[in-house]
């Protein structure tokens, strides 16, 4: 790949290759900056009859070389670069998560520190982990051999023990995974690349345990040199280029795709992590990303500038939905539905969405329980993200006098819901909401949001291409991503603490482009007009207890941006309890959303 | 004009059939191309590396590892046998020697240095696989598997949980909309794929099993009834390992669901005849569904030319509504407006107009049919 001088760019092409369809975006240099213009889709090409990738992608690009009046591929079939005034652009930039992904396995040490490092960097690289294993996960040799064994990944990251500590932990975990001859997802004559990232005194047992067996190992710096600190870093590269060399080389089309682009192809989930990130550096904010597919759900943060990725695989809208009513409980999710609704005739509408996963929702009240569905599976895919994005396990901490009453074990969460400026929203059911009040209140009832914070959501799921451009031009990337790819719905102020039902909650006062002032009650929730481009000014004072970001009691200023939705104030309580008798969490589930005007009829519908 | 797509399950009279049998790891193909096979034969299998067992022999004779290799009495590559002597320590003196027992059968594999640990692998494990279908070996893939093919009537259903199997079809009730109850099961068929018309029971299901019907096939399930069989809530729709002694496949969907009358018509007609069936469903990428496969004697004289193409979606087209307000009614395309609808729901959505045999008519988003495919 040349060298590529950002300021010359000016027409940007970018694909996204999903398992079925195929995502394409055209950006360009208007009026002094970048703007994304046209869009195109084509189903994804992968798979038989087709198995060649790059015919999604000309079929995308050429929905957008219609559109945009330009002409983007050649009569060679291939993209037209660089760009003249008519045809063309100067890069052609892709993602992939076609063939389902990238998918690992990795093992370390101890769970809760080496093989969750391990677990961080292959996540963070924009894969799936299949499995952690790990010295003390529970599971006897010959039971981790024999999961070893029943694996199919692309590759295995292995890391373990700190430089300079003992090896042979390490070892003992490499002699577990060489007898049990994994064998790779494509192609058997394809040798199982294995990526070392441990103790670097324990490489040349590490090398002699895989010398035999048909692997192909790789040794990068420990990604736990010491306790204190991680470096996830070069794990992290060789895992894309293993990604690249092997994975996608093993795809249909790929090897061609990739001479076609300009920057490497990088996975998918990968590619967002990198835009958030790219976001969250340029703002100076902390934010949370969630994509809520099918079958997975995948929860992106950012605080105070650490990055974390969680993929809950088995929660989702349709492949996985009847494991969301099972791991959440039916109960549970009716506590969002402030209607009666047979059990039942549910239990069965969900295994029928199950196994017929592209249905959509005909009646009101079907979305209506799909939504509270997608409430508890963002509610358990946060939930486990918080706990795995804690701070460095194993760090011993120096105590002082001071610290006898405030001293915190090693090992908390890292998310702050009250430090969280920005919580972005992409997937089916958040981003086709009929209205976007609907993908606000999930967001919210979900996430549990604290003070004042940003709510928007992935225009057309743009994120992947943006991840990709922010590596070889982070201004454009930027700049699309906050004119062009968010769609602002308003900005949420949301009381934590215990307010009393009834009882003054906290006081307001907006000024700005609205203006507007009054009183929160405990339990009520409100929606204040500010539309989309206007900001103002909320001056809030918390009763007793409460607390909107400046402590308990403490009185709050922030700057407020509006939205397609407004401003949304909510004095119902940190952790949000919902009322236990059914008829009476239906009427207050009810109130909550007239006052967010979540469901109200638009237009005339058909059917019923 | 552009053309709607929407897939649909295939239940056909006559289709060439062909089907891959593939070993998981290089063996020995045992059929050659030309060879007429039935559904029991072998056609391929192999060994499977034995199970491997971990050793900390350091641990266990309190050593250091590096002296581990000194102490074994079977070296990398020789046979143990269970409770024969594995190691035994040098002992003090020649005196007060341990000696470790192996716990496993097999072959020692590898003694580390290292950690101390021997690793021990267990006796190969013999995998064989079966034609599945009765019909002839077309090709040969040398150390792979082959590929059988036959003319079949064919039946894809929309879920089921168990294997491969293969009996006599013995079709219970007297309709597609008979709930298929534990009456209706009697012990003079084991061995035999049981058809019922609607939702089948669990307890029709236990009774089936007692009596080691090889499949059980009907309209529907109750979600319920599902999970008191495996014991579980199924949380995804990736199935076909369990170990129930039978393979249960629903046609239709979970509820109270009728067979669609076509498809219970055509497997009425083959009463007596064997047939294939496997359970297996996977509902993610690369789509499987399962199947009910009936090899053909001699295929129909002539297939009768085909109304539609396959898939697409045009006036006069029978379907089934897949989701509710009219979940499992079978209809007709009666019109297929360009435009978008607005649904009750609130989301915008391409719809398409259906014509119930009552004469009522709906308007149902285009995601929520599915062909019946002839």
């Amino acid at each position: 790949m040349t060298k590529i001088d950002p300021d010359q760019i000016k027409v940007i092409l970018a694909t996204d290759c999903g398992s079925t369809t195929t995502k394409a975006i055209l950006i360009q240099y208007v009026d002094g900056e970048y703007r994304q213009t046209h869009r195109g889709e084509a189903p994804t090409t992968v798979e038989k009859p087709f198995a060649d990738v790059t015919m999604g992608v000309v079929n995308s690009v050429t929905e957008i070389g219609e559109l945009a009046g330009r002409q983007l591929v050649g009569d060679d079939g291939r993209i037209i670069t660089p760009a003249t005034d008519t045809a063309g652009c100067d890069i052609y930039i892709s993602t992939s998560s076609a063939g389902g992904g990238l998918q690992m396995m990795v093992a370390g040490v101890i769970a809760e520190m080496t093989a969750a490092s391990a677990k961080r960097a292959a996540l963070g690289a924009g894969s799936i982990v299949m499995d952690v294993i790990a010295a003390n996960d529970g599971r006897r040799p010959h039971d981790q051999i024999q999961r070893i064994r029943d694996l199919r990944p692309d590759m295995i990251l292995i890391s373990g023990g700190t430089d300079g500590g003992t090896a042979d932990k390490v070892v003992q975990i490499s002699e577990l995974v060489a007898p049990a001859k994994p064998q790779p997802r494509f192609g058997s004559d394809y040798s199982m690349p294995i990526i070392y990232a441990g103790n670097k005194d324990a490489r040349d047992a590490v090398s002699e345990v895989f010398s035999e067996g048909g692997f192909d190992l790789q040794i990068v710096d420990n990604l736990r040199p010491v306790l204190e600190r991680e470096n996830l870093g070069p794990a992290r590269d060789k895992i894309h280029d293993i990604f690249l060399e092997h994975v996608m080389a093993q795809a249909p089309g790929y090897d061609k795709l990739m001479g076609w682009t300009g920057a490497p192809i990088m996975p998918t989930p990968g590619a967002v992590g990198d835009i958030l990130q790219t976001v969250a550096r340029i703002q100076d904010i902390n934010v949370v990303g969630v994509d809520i597919g099918g079958a997975t759900t995948d929860v992106f943060s950012v605080f105070d500038k650490t990055f974390n990725r969680t993929v809950s695989a088995n929660l989702g809208m349709s492949y996985s939905i009847s494991n969301v009513c099972a791991e959440a409980t039916m109960p549970n999710v009716l506590r969002w539905v402030p209607f009666d609704m047979n059990e039942r005739e549910l239990r069965n509408h969900v295994k029928n969405k199950m196994i017929r996963p592209t249905t959509i929702p005909q009646t009101k009240e079907a979305l209506m329980f799909e939504q509270a569905v997608a409430r508890e599976a963002l509610r358990l895919a946060y939930k486990q993200h918080k706990e795995f994005a804690t701070t460095l396990k194993g760090v011993q901490q120096q105590r002082t006098v001071g610290d006898t009453f405030s001293q915190q074990t090693s090992g908390q969460t890292i998310v702050n819901n009250m430090a969280l400026d920005l919580l972005v929203a992409s997937g089916g059911v958040l981003s086709h909401a009929p209205r976007m009040h609907q993908t606000a209140m999930m967001l919210i009832d979900a996430f549990e949001p604290e003070g004042v914070t940003m709510l928007a959501k992935d225009s057309i799921f743009m994120m992947p291409h943006l991840g990709v451009l922010s590596s070889v031009h982070a201004k454009a990337a930027e700049q699309v991503f906050d004119r062009d790819c968010l769609v602002y719905l308003g900005t949420s102020v949301c009381a934590a603490g215990q307010p009393k039902p009834g009882k003054l909650c906290f006081k307001y006062e907006l000024t700005g482009d609205k203006t507007d002032s009054g009183e929160i009650t405990g339990g009520e929730m409100s929606l204040l007009p500010l539309d989309q481009g206007e900001t103002g000014t909320i001056t809030l004072s918390p009763a007793r207890g409460i607390n909107l970001g400046e402590g308990p009691g403490k009185k709050v200023q922030r700057t407020v941006h509006g939205g397609t939705v407004g401003l949304i104030l909510d004095g119902r309580g940190r952790p949000l309890a919902l009322p236990e008798d059914r008829s009476s969490c239906q009427s207050t589930v009810q109130k909550w959303l007239n006052a967010l005007e979540v469901y109200v009829e638009e237009a005339q519908a058909v059917g019923v | 004009m552009a053309k709607a797509y929407t897939p649909g399950l295939l239940v056909t009279q006559h289709k060439k059939h062909r089907i891959m049998r593939r070993l998981p790891i290089a063996g020995e193909v045992r059929v050659q191309e030309g060879d007429q096979v039935s559904a029991d034969n072998i056609v391929a299998e192999t060994n499977l590396p034995g199970d491997v067992h971990p050793i900390n022999l350091a641990n266990q004779m309190s050593l250091p590892p590096a002296d581990v290799v000194s102490c074994m009495l079977k070296k990398e590559g020789e046979p143990i046998a269970l409770d024969e002597p594995l190691a035994q320590s040098k002992g003090l003196f020649g005196m007060f020697k341990t000696i470790v027992h192996s716990r496993f059968e097999g072959t020692v594999e590898t003694v580390s240095p290292v950690t101390g640990q021997v690793i021990v692998r267990g006796a190969p494990l013999p995998v064989q696989v079966r034609a599945y279908i009765s019909g002839k070996v077309v090709s040969v893939a040398p150390g792979e598997g082959c590929e059988i093919e036959t003319d079949v009537a064919y039946v894809q259903g929309i879920f089921g949980v168990g294997g491969e199997t293969h009996g006599t079809i013995r079709v219970v009730g007297t309709s597609h909309d008979q709930d298929l109850t534990p009456d209706l099961v009697t012990p003079d068929m084991e061995g035999c794929i049981v058809i019922g018309g609607a939702r089948m029971t669990i307890e029709a299901i236990k009774k089936a099993q007692e009596i080691k019907v090889a499949a059980i096939i009907s309209g529907g399930i109750d979600d319920q009834d599902l999970k008191q069989l495996l014991g579980y809530d199924l949380g995804v729709a990736i199935t076909g390992r369990e170990e129930l002694g039978i393979t249960v496949i629903v046609t239709e969907g979970f509820g109270e669901i009728s067979m669609a009358e076509r498809t219970f018509a055509m497997l009425h007609d083959f009463e007596g005849q064997d047939a294939s069936v496997n359970g297996a469903t996977q509902i993610r990428a690369g789509v499987m569904r399962p199947e009910i496969i009936v090899p053909l004697n001699s295929p129909p004289a002539s297939d009768k030319n085909k109304k539609f193409e396959e898939g697409q979606l045009e006036t006069g087209r029978q379907l089934r509504v897949i989701r509710d307000p009219w979940f499992g009614m079978i209809g007709t395309v009666s019109g297929l407006p360009t435009e978008p609808h607005v649904l009750g729901s609130g989301s915008k959505a391409r719809v398409l107009e259906v014509t119930f045999p009552s004469g009522e008519k709906a308007i149902v988003p285009r995601a929520n049919v599915e062909l019946i495919e002839e």
